[in-house]
Order: C-alpha cells, then structure tokens, then sequence
C-alpha cells in the first residue's frame, strides 16, 4: 500500500442490481479503471460493465483435460504394453478400447480438476483478508445489497472528486475503505 | 400448498405453479435457508432421526468390526453365488447417487431453473450414498488395508493392475465421481458460505464457516470466473454420471453369465440409476420441506417434475425388463438365456421377480395421474416402493443369473447371514446420519443460485 493513500478506496452501497450496472457502466465511461462490483449473485453484465469480458479459465480447462487423456492412455500403454507386457485371454497387449474407459474418466478428472483450482487461483481464493471486509456494511453484499469501490490506486482517483462524483450515481452512501 | 385447488394449473408452463412462492425477496430467501443453520433451534425430530441413525452407525461400525476380524465368511456369499449382497448393495446405493449429479448438472444445462431448490441436497446425497457404496468393494476385498492395491502405483512386487478388466475401470469410474461430485458440491457452497460467515452470530461458527468461504466477497470477477467454472464443471460431470453408472453395467454385461452379458445393460442401468436417485430425493425432500417449512422452495411443481422424471426413466427400466424376458425367452435360441430368464420368472427366487415387476413395473403407472403427483403421501409411498424395486432389481440380476449357470452340477442357493443384513441396514443409518449432520450445519437449498430465480434479480435493460 502507498503511504500517499491511506485509503484502500471508496464503496458506494446501492440497493438493486440495476443502479449497481448502471453506476458501474458510468464509472467504467468516466475513465475508472481499478474498479469492481460485488454483488451476492452473479450478475452478468455486472463484469461486463467493469470491463471484465474474457477469463483463460475455458483455456486452462482444456489445458488440463488434455493432459489427463494423454496421462490416463499413456499410463495403460506403458504398463500393460511396454513395463509388464501380460498375456490377458489371448487379447493384444495394446488392446486399446479396454484402455478408452480409464482414459475417459482421467479426462474428465485431470479437467474438473484444472476447473477448480484454476477459478480459485485465477480468483486469488483463498484470501483470509481484504480490504473490504473494513466495511462493516459490507457483510451485506452477501445478503441484499450491491457494492461498487472505486480503488484509491486508480490514476484518476482523486478523494473529493471521485467521492462527489460516485455520491451522484444514486447510491445509497458512498463510504471510506480503509486499508 | 394452494395450488392444488387451482383446477387448470397443468395447462400453464410456469404461471400458477411457481417454483419459487411469490413475495421473496434477497433479504428473505437468504434469512429463511440460514436461519435453519444458523437461528431455528433444532427440533425434535431432528434428535430423533439422528439417534436412530447414529446407533446404526454403531452397528455397521461392529460388522465391519466382526467382518475384519473374521474374514468375508460372515457373509452368506458362496460359490457359485459368489458375489451378493456387496455388489448388489454397491450398485443399489452408487445408483442414489446420480441423481446429485444429474439434477445439479444436466438439468444445470438444459435450463431448469426449478433445479435450484433441490440441487444442494441431491449432490449431499450423491456424496453420502458414494460414501456407502465405496464400503463395499472396499470391505468384500477382505483385506481392506490393501486396497491401495488397485490403485497403480510403482510397487515392489513390480506388477499393475489388469486395464482390460471392468473391475479396474470401475476403480477409476467411482473413485472419479466421488472426487467430481465432492468438488462440485464445494465449489457451490462458497458462497453461501460467505453468507453464513457474515450472519453467524457466534465466534466460533463465524470461524469455521470463515476458513470454509476461502475469503470469497462476492466480487464481479470473480462471479465471473465463478459463473465459468460452474458451468464447465457441469459440462464435464454430464457424460461422466452417465459413465459411471455404465461402467457399473460393465462389470457385468462384460462377463459370460447367462442374464448379465447383454449391450441392454448400460442405457438400462443408468435409467435405473435415475430412477432410483430421483426416487430419493423425493423420499428426502417430502419431510424435509415439512418438518422445515420449506413448502414456499420445494414447491409442489418440484414434486411434480420430479415424479415426471421417475415415471420417464421408470418405463424406460420396465422396457428393459421387458426386452429381456422378450429376448431370452423368444428371440435368443440360446438355452442358457432361456434358462436364465424361465427360473428368474418361475424358479426359486421367482417371488423377488414378481415383486420388482411389481415395485418397478406397475407401481410408477400411477404417476400417469396428475391427482397422485398432487398426493404428498402417495407419491412419498410410491418412492419408498420404488426404492425397494431398485434393490430388487439388483438382487434378481446378481442372485438369479449367478446361482443356475451353465453347469447343473454347480448350482446352488444363496440367503443373506444376519451380517449381510447388519451392513446393509448400517449403510442406511450411516447415509441418514450423514444426512441430518448435513442438514443441521450446512444451508440445505442453494442460497445465491434462489437469489439469481427471484424476478428482482434482473437487471433491467432499458434503465440501464
């Protein structure tokens, strides 16, 4: 944290998803860019409106399904054809539709996998502290209410105009998030 | 429940039978799902339902006990019936649990929003019912400290696991599933984690439900990421729940026994997995609604669709039934087949065929009738009848196809010891207790996807 802003930013409190995306949609047309909105259910044009289109989470997903197959089909081939070759009924060592199930499940495990850990990485959870939690108000963007900060690092951010200005986006208070 | 006076209510999609009752709003579906967690005082039959389930635990835990000690002889497994009541338990309960999976994910990606209410509890009971089956191979190996011996991994005795057998795919099948269905439940928990984090009301609770949450805030990009992740995982567990079950099939339509080596056997097991899942969760969420107020979520249009989805995969089971009695009887010219299925229908085991027909066949046929959907009590019988019909289902296809083979001279007769019937009824108290553990101290209907069905949820176009 810079020492030149104590301040981790400002939160406007609004009371429906709509003032929320339309403030957001504001903001983001002011110039703001270190900007987010917390909501206590996904709002799709929510991230939209901050400038959030594209996550490599599909990417990572695939990333990871491909290894699986590849660990799940390699691991058959190297056990059963080159490591132990085993006589089973007569049937080839490389008897490859025997080996496609196991391949399939190591596809979808290595993915599910990867979808996991890899939204919780991209989303840096878990995070015990963050600034916004200060706000005592905040416990209720996880029941009814809609939030939107505007981050102090934020070059445009300047405290008495940034505050005036989020003050005319009919929100509901517009409060300090000490960091 | 109102609705059942309202005479035309089946000529209206979504109009009069809401899935959701109306006057909801954010601040009230949230407090009325964590109140149960967090405020209401437990009631009574809570204590109730867990003592009882708690002391069958108890006995499952001295069967496993006894069966450890003694070895897998306490069982009334033989030869030629060499594979019973494990097998038919483990299938009877990785059936219940698909449909965890199939109401979170198919329904997920076919659009059913009605799924929200029910989705949390069904992957609850997809995980426990998992739990319970994997006992079972786990313990009928005997050794079940050595059952890391499945899994391949560089040993010193320098040999692996057998890939070309069902048993091995059966392994990766379940132990997959188990671990896919764990996550998807997770991850869908996060955020009401967070929610109980920021309502609960004591230091301690707030803690533990803290660590849970991950830190999770609610941020759009997060959502976004969030939103993302679910919905692949949906899209990946959606051919794996039809996998496992057809895996499952494998072990058996894979082997040469009269009755089982038949390509009927995948799309008729996972029908009947459904089927016996839905039938579940209709026995779980009759009381739960009641006992917790829940009727203004668990609407009687999700007692419905869920009957619909029973009825369907019902006949599509009781077409299966039907095509094997038509093919080993008429169409095979295989006496072995034909064999089989005559002393499944007249033999000694006869009385168990005739009561699945019965419990799986008929029973389901009064769905057809929208005054039985409409009938809490009936359709809460019908689902215990149906329950049993899907035991029945296994024990007549493992019993009757294993114990009148091709050799006349190796025939013989197969009833389950008291200890057979000791670990099965464990299982169940075991499934139960896991059951209320959950409903006490996790939110039992999804509290953010309620959020994203309530019609203030949208964000309106124009002002925006």
């Amino acid at each position: 944290m810079e020492t030149k802003h104590p301040l981790y930013g400002l939160m406007a409190e609004f009371e429906n998803a709509t003032d929320l995306v339309v403030a957001a949609r504001r903001t983001y047309e002011e110039g703001y860019r270190k900007i987010n909105g917390y909501s206590p259910y996904p709002i799709e044009e929510l991230s939209e409106a901050i400038g959030f289109h594209h996550t490599r989470l599909p990417l990572i997903v695939l990333i990871g399904g491909i290894i699986g197959c590849l660990t799940g089909y390699g691991m058959q081939y190297y056990l059963a054809v080159i490591d132990y070759p085993l006589n089973v009924g007569g049937r080839p060592f490389h008897s490859w539709p025997s080996f496609i199930p196991i391949t399939f499940e190591m596809t979808v495990l290595f993915a599910a996998l990867s979808a996991v850990f890899g939204m919780l990485a991209l989303n840096g959870l878990p995070q015990p502290y963050h600034p916004v939690f200060n706000v005592e108000r905040f416990a209720l963007a996880t029941r009814d209410r809609f939030f939107l900060v505007i981050e102090a690092k934020d070059p445009r951010f300047e405290y008495g105009k940034t505050m005036s200005f989020m003050q005319s986006l009919n929100a509901r208070e517009v409060m300090d998030v000490e960091s | 429940m109102q609705e059942v006076d309202q005479p035309h209510d089946d000529l209206h999609i979504h109009g009069t039978t809401p899935i959701i009752e109306p006057g909801h709003t954010f601040a009230s579906v949230t407090d009325k799902i964590s109140s149960l967690t967090l405020k209401r005082r437990t009631p009574v039959a809570w204590f109730i339902g867990f003592f009882i389930s708690f002391i069958l635990v108890q006995m499952l835990l001295m069967t496993i006990t006894y069966l450890v000690f003694t070895g897998i002889g306490v069982f009334g497994t033989n030869i030629p019936v060499g594979w019973a009541f494990p097998i038919i338990n483990f299938v009877w309960w990785i059936g219940i649990g698909h449909a965890g999976t199939l109401i979170s994910a198919i329904l997920l990606l076919l659009r059913q929003e009605w799924r929200t209410s029910i989705n949390r509890f069904a992957e609850a009971m997809t995980l426990f019912a998992v739990a319970c089956a994997g006992l079972y191979p786990l313990l009928h190996t005997g050794r079940p400290w050595l059952a890391y011996w499945l899994f391949p991994y560089p040993n010193t005795m320098n040999i692996w696991p057998q890939f070309r057998s069902p048993l091995m795919w059966d392994v990766f099948a379940v132990s997959t599933y188990a671990t896919v269905s764990a996550l998807f439940w997770f991850i869908g928990l996060i955020p009401d984690f967070a929610t109980l984090r920021d309502r609960a009301g004591s230091k301690p609770f707030q803690l533990v439900y803290g660590m849970l949450a991950l830190g999770w805030r609610g941020s759009a990009r997060h959502w976004h990421r969030y939103e993302t992740a679910y919905l692949l995982l949906a899209g990946l567990a959606t051919p794996l729940v039809l996998s496992v079950h057809t895996i499952v099939s494998f072990d058996f339509a894979v082997s040469q026994v009269p009755g089982w080596h038949a390509t009927i056997f995948p799309p008729y097991f996972v029908a009947g997995a459904i089927y016996a899942g839905f039938a579940m969760v209709i026995f779980l969420s009759i009381p739960l609604r009641k006992f917790y107020g829940l009727e203004d979520f668990i609407t009687m249009k999700h007692i419905d669709n869920m009957c619909k989805v029973m009825l369907a995969t019902g006949l599509i089971v009781f077409y299966g039934y039907i095509t094997e009695a038509f093919f080993g009887l008429v169409y095979s010219a295989n006496q072995y087949e034909s064999y089989m299925i005559r002393n499944r229908m007249f033999g000694p085991y006869a009385i168990y065929y005739w009561m699945l027909i019965f419990c799986n066949g008929v029973t389901p046929q009064f769905l057809w009738s929208s005054k039985v959907r409409k009938n809490i009590t009936l359709v809460f019988i019908i689902s215990v009848i149906v329950s049993i019909g899907m035991w029945l289902e296994r024990f007549v296809i493992v019993v009757t196809s294993l114990h009148r083979d091709y050799l006349p001279s190796s025939w013989g007769m197969y009833s389950p010891t008291v200890w057979d019937w000791s670990m099965f009824v464990g299982t169940i108290g075991l499934f139960f207790c896991l059951m209320f553990l959950f409903i006490r101290f996790l939110p039992v209907i999804s509290i953010f996807e309620m959020r994203t069905i309530l019609p203030q949820a949208d964000v309106e176009e124009e002002a925006a």
